[in-house]
């Protein structure tokens, strides 16, 4: 009763008559209108702008920092890009270099990047809410359709959406595409460029229709059970599969093998592995010569007694290889790689017969009786063989390799073209992964099967940074990607198909310059691109060099091996490199070295000595000069061309892409001396061991 | 009477709060066993980029005061900045050491690791060790680190990679070694690389590299330099030209 006579007093004393009413209706109304400048003056930008005020107050350049400051909301607007970034309104001190020693964030200036910081704005490679200005809506992802920022070390995936290509300053984002390539990801997921353009496997797996030919049962189960027990190296992930499963596949690859030698192929190959299967004592260091003279290390890698890796990668592990390969098939195999699989990176050798034979012997015996100790296999029963075939089918092996009766199955696994945009509604997430789209993908990708048993994605051992460039990788394929305009897109160096034709070109693809050289856009990084080779070398050395390479570059464990070349297809080779690998940017017979004179040389050879230094990595005296990164140059006058020597001073890097060497800015008159002095070096070392 | 016991309820709000130090030393495991001394077996000094976790574990082993290793002891570890280990405490193993996993934070620069145990008289232990963050110019210069510099300025020979430091007669500098490297300035430092070794008055086997690298390049290059300086580096700030 006395609240009720309370609120009618109340009534009354606000609505009397229409003067009070009019007077109270316009005090709420502008209380109301107040909310929204209240909110104004305690925003929480408002307080960081203060905060970055009182900051910079009593810093050393205050003044010029004061006046740089802009207060109220700042903004970057890319409408081509559709960028609105409202970040910088908080993050104030953006561009003001002289506070790198701040700590506190907001306040923190950018570190310095490639790109101008009004270029593409923060959310291209922070991700976020660009509009938004608090700090919750900012940095989180709330509402469908949003990205939370993207924690520091996966940064370089900001730069993967233009940039195709390898930029020297993302090492994580390169090496993620690369295993990516190299692990065979991309055989299963489809994984396409901004145009459309899928990437391709780096690593070509070896062919299964033949495997009864190369391996028993046994060492395909005990490899299926896990690859990394054979070989810590091996690309194959581990598929986890059962006892019974590993059994029926291997039981099923061996029943759909065929033999790749004609029936009526000369058995002497077997023969002669039965011959060399014993290599008697004092042919241990012969055997171990002809593995080291044939550089099988380039490409090889075998455990030694620390249990450290030692060679190359492009090639299989050869530590237990003995316990792996049938001697008839390792004996085939030494002799001519590619008449089992003709696409093979491994180079036919030209080996002779005793040589084949050491070799044979010397690669069988890598043995490890552990690796097979265990696996006791029955002959295997039709139902197995029905059953592995089952099995190759769900398990997706002919995504990578060829098996006889089963298709390369299209589109295995999911796209991931744009995975790096997948909304967090559409992922399932199980045990303690974190709730955000990069801890998913490290999480499938550290341990497929923690997301479910019946998965069929393998178990891969990478390390935790593999893991990390990865994700990088993976976080680069966004869909705003893909909507950028052309223009900004860097696209990946063309891989050319070029094919050289003819008796040279057919010698080429035989011995696979390509594995280790690159031509034309085609080929390997491990040794020189060979594309202007012509331009650079003397005929008479190029044909001594490919039937007999000498060392050039003594700092290098990986060099060209001897294959045993006739003079006439030496003679083909030369020929046709210097007939057509020439450089457009000069005459190679623009310079005759016999216009040279003495005061020439003897000016370069001070200018090689003190002015340059050029000692300090090449030898041109073997007895004083040490330096050995660059190629030695004793013979350096019966290798090169004076044109070549001359270009290459002048601008090495032009000639050479990535060479070590920098552009001295050498003048015309230095380096004609120069190359005055270094084309009378034609000092052949057999000649100089003779004067001895 | 109600303000009054709204003040003591604010109060003992607060010293709650002050205790929850106390409350986290007190969750610590109890030591077993009591050393004297903490070391770094391995896992110092590990380069990463911003925010990435480091690929080898941090291991340190605490010591009695002959030196051998103690089992059961209670280490604790800190770490500045948004840097993270895990576990943050724990006792050592019977060889006497303990494990640690270390995400570096999001800023570049060094992050200090305190591993701290307590001896039998209760006095605290600390090892400080290091571990460097590099931001995209310290990566970069890392790179191009080792396509440019390392044959000479790495002293190490690896199976891979031979050392050309040894051949030369001037030996050329490690990049870690910030008792000479840090006396010189930025400006110093960028002259070298563009001009060669006679820009500093200096041997010329140490070839000028302007007209091969860009200036964005060689910055890369000195914030490597510096991030990897032993001491560590410390900027000298603005400078400003006096009259």
């Amino acid at each position: 009763m006395d609240f009720k006579r309370k609120l009618a007093s109340a009534w009354r004393f606000l609505f009397a008559d229409s003067g009070r009413a009019f007077g109270t209706l316009a005090v709420i109304l502008l209380l109301c209108l107040a909310v929204v400048p209240v909110k104004h003056v305690f925003r929480e930008s408002a307080r960081y702008q203060a905060g970055y005020l009182r900051l910079i107050r009593h810093h050393s350049d205050a003044a010029p920092l004061e006046r740089r400051f802009q207060a109220g909301i700042q903004q970057t607007w890319i409408p081509e890009l559709g960028v609105v970034d409202r970040c910088t309104t908080c993050h104030v001190a953006t561009k003001e270099t002289s506070l790198m020693d701040v700590s506190t964030q907001p306040y923190r200036p950018h570190p310095a990047v490639p790109h101008s910081l009004t270029e593409f704005g923060c959310v291209m490679c922070h991700r976020g809410q660009g509009p938004a200005t608090t700090v919750e809506d900012a940095h989180r992802a709330a509402k469908a359709g949003e990205q939370a920022v993207l924690p520091a070390r996966y940064f370089a995936a900001g730069c993967g959406q233009c940039h195709q290509d390898s930029p020297t300053g993302t090492p994580q984002l390169n090496l993620g595409r690369s295993l990516m390539a190299r692990y065979g990801c991309v055989n299963c997921h489809t994984l396409k460029t901004p145009e459309g353009v899928a990437m391709k496997a780096s690593d070509e797996p070896p062919p299964l229709t033949h495997i009864a030919e190369k391996t028993t049962q046994q060492w395909i189960y005990a490899w299926l059970k896990n690859p990394q027990a054979y070989s810590a190296a091996a690309t194959m992930p581990d598929f986890q599969l059962s006892d019974a499963a590993a059994r029926d596949i291997s039981a099923y690859l061996m029943a759909q093998s065929t033999p790749y030698l004609p029936a009526d192929a000369p058995q002497t190959a077997s023969a002669k592995a039965a011959d060399a299967s014993n290599v008697r004592f004092t042919e241990v260091q012969d055997a171990a010569s002809v593995y080291g003279e044939a550089f099988c290390a380039s490409c090889h890698a075998v455990q030694n007694a620390a249990g450290l890796m030692v060679g190359g990668d492009i090639g299989p592990e050869l530590t237990r290889v003995g316990s792996k390969v049938k001697p008839e098939w390792l004996a085939q195999w030494v002799r001519n790689p590619k008449r089992y699989f003709p696409q093979t990176a491994m180079p036919h050798y030209r080996l002779t017969e005793k040589q084949a034979g050491l070799l044979t012997g010397f690669l069988r015996a890598k043995t490890d009786s552990d690796f097979l100790a265990k696996v006791n296999l029955e002959p295997a029963t039709q139902e197995q063989i029905a059953n592995g075939k089952a099995l190759v089918n769900e398990r997706g092996c002919a995504a990578c390799h060829a098996i006889n009766g089963i298709q390369r199955p299209d589109n295995f696994a999911p796209e991931l073209s744009a995975v790096g945009s997948k909304p967090l509604s559409k992922i399932v997430f199980v045990g303690t992964v974190p709730h955000t789209l990069p801890d998913y993908l490290a999480a499938k990708v550290r341990q497929p099967h923690s997301f479910g048993e019946k998965l069929k994605m393998p178990q891969y051992t990478f390390t935790p940074s593999q893991v990390d460039a990865v994700v990088t990788a993976l976080l680069a394929q966004t869909e705003r990607a893909q909507t950028l305009p052309v223009t900004l897109r860097v696209r990946a160096p063309h891989v050319s198909d070029y094919k050289p034709a003819g008796r040279a070109g057919r010698l080429m693809e035989d011995m696979q310059c390509f594995s280790c050289h690159a031509i034309n856009g085609r080929g390997g990084v491990m040794a020189p691109d060979l594309t202007a080779e012509g331009s650079a070398v003397q005929r008479p050395w190029l044909v001594s060099f490919l039937k007999n390479p000498n060392t050039l570059r003594p700092a290098l464990i990986r060099r060209m091996p001897k294959f045993n070349v006739t003079d006439a297809e030496a003679e083909t080779l030369a020929d046709y490199i210097l007939t057509v690998y020439q450089t457009p940017a000069f005459d190679s017979e623009s310079l005759d070295a016999a216009n040279f004179s003495s005061e020439d040389r003897d000016r370069g050879r001070q200018l090689f000595y003190s002015k340059y230094a050029c000692q300090s990595c090449h030898i041109v005296d073997p007895q004083n000069d040490k330096g050995y990164i660059g190629p030695t140059l004793t013979q350096v006058g019966a290798r090169l061309t004076a044109a070549w020597i001359f270009h290459y001073l002048k601008n090495p890097q032009a000639l050479r892409p990535g060479t070590i060497e920098p552009n001295q800015n050498i003048g015309d008159d230095d380096t004609r001396a120069l190359t005055a002095f270094l084309m009378a070096q034609k000092k052949s070392p057999a000649r100089e061991a003779a004067k001895k | 009477m109600k303000p009054r016991g709204f003040i003591v309820a604010v109060l003992l709000w607060a010293m709650s709060m002050g205790c929850g130090r106390r409350n986290a030393e007190s969750s610590r495991p109890q030591p077993k066993a009591f050393g004297a001394a903490v070391v770094e077996v391995s896992g110092g000094q590990q380069l990463a980029i911003v925010g990435a976790p480091l690929d080898q574990p941090l291991v340190i082993q605490v010591n009695d005061a002959q030196g051998a290793p103690v089992a059961g002891a209670a280490v604790w570890l800190q770490v500045n900045g948004d840097a993270i280990v895990t576990p943050a405490a724990g006792l050592t193993g019977p060889d006497g050491q303990f494990s640690v996993g270390v995400a570096l934070g999001s800023v570049a620069g060094r992050y200090q690791v305190v591993t701290a145990t307590r001896d039998k008289s209760a006095k605290v232990i600390e090892l400080r060790t290091d571990q460097i963050a590099l931001g995209y110019q310290q990566d970069l210069g890392r790179q191009l680190n080792q396509s440019y510099c390392s044959r000479c300025h790495d002293p190490e020979s690896t199976a891979e990679r031979v050392s050309n430091h040894d051949n030369l007669k001037a030996k050329a500098h490690a990049f870690t070694e910030g008792s000479f490297l840090n006396t010189l300035s930025d400006a110093d430092l960028s002259s070298i690389i563009a001009h060669g070794g006679p820009a500093l008055n200096k041997s010329a086997e140490m070839p000028p590299y302007g007209a091969t690298l860009h200036k964005a390049d060689i910055e890369a290059l000195i914030a490597y330099i510096r991030a990897v300086s032993d001491p560590p580096y410390r900027s000298k700030g603005l400078v400003y030209a006096k009259n």
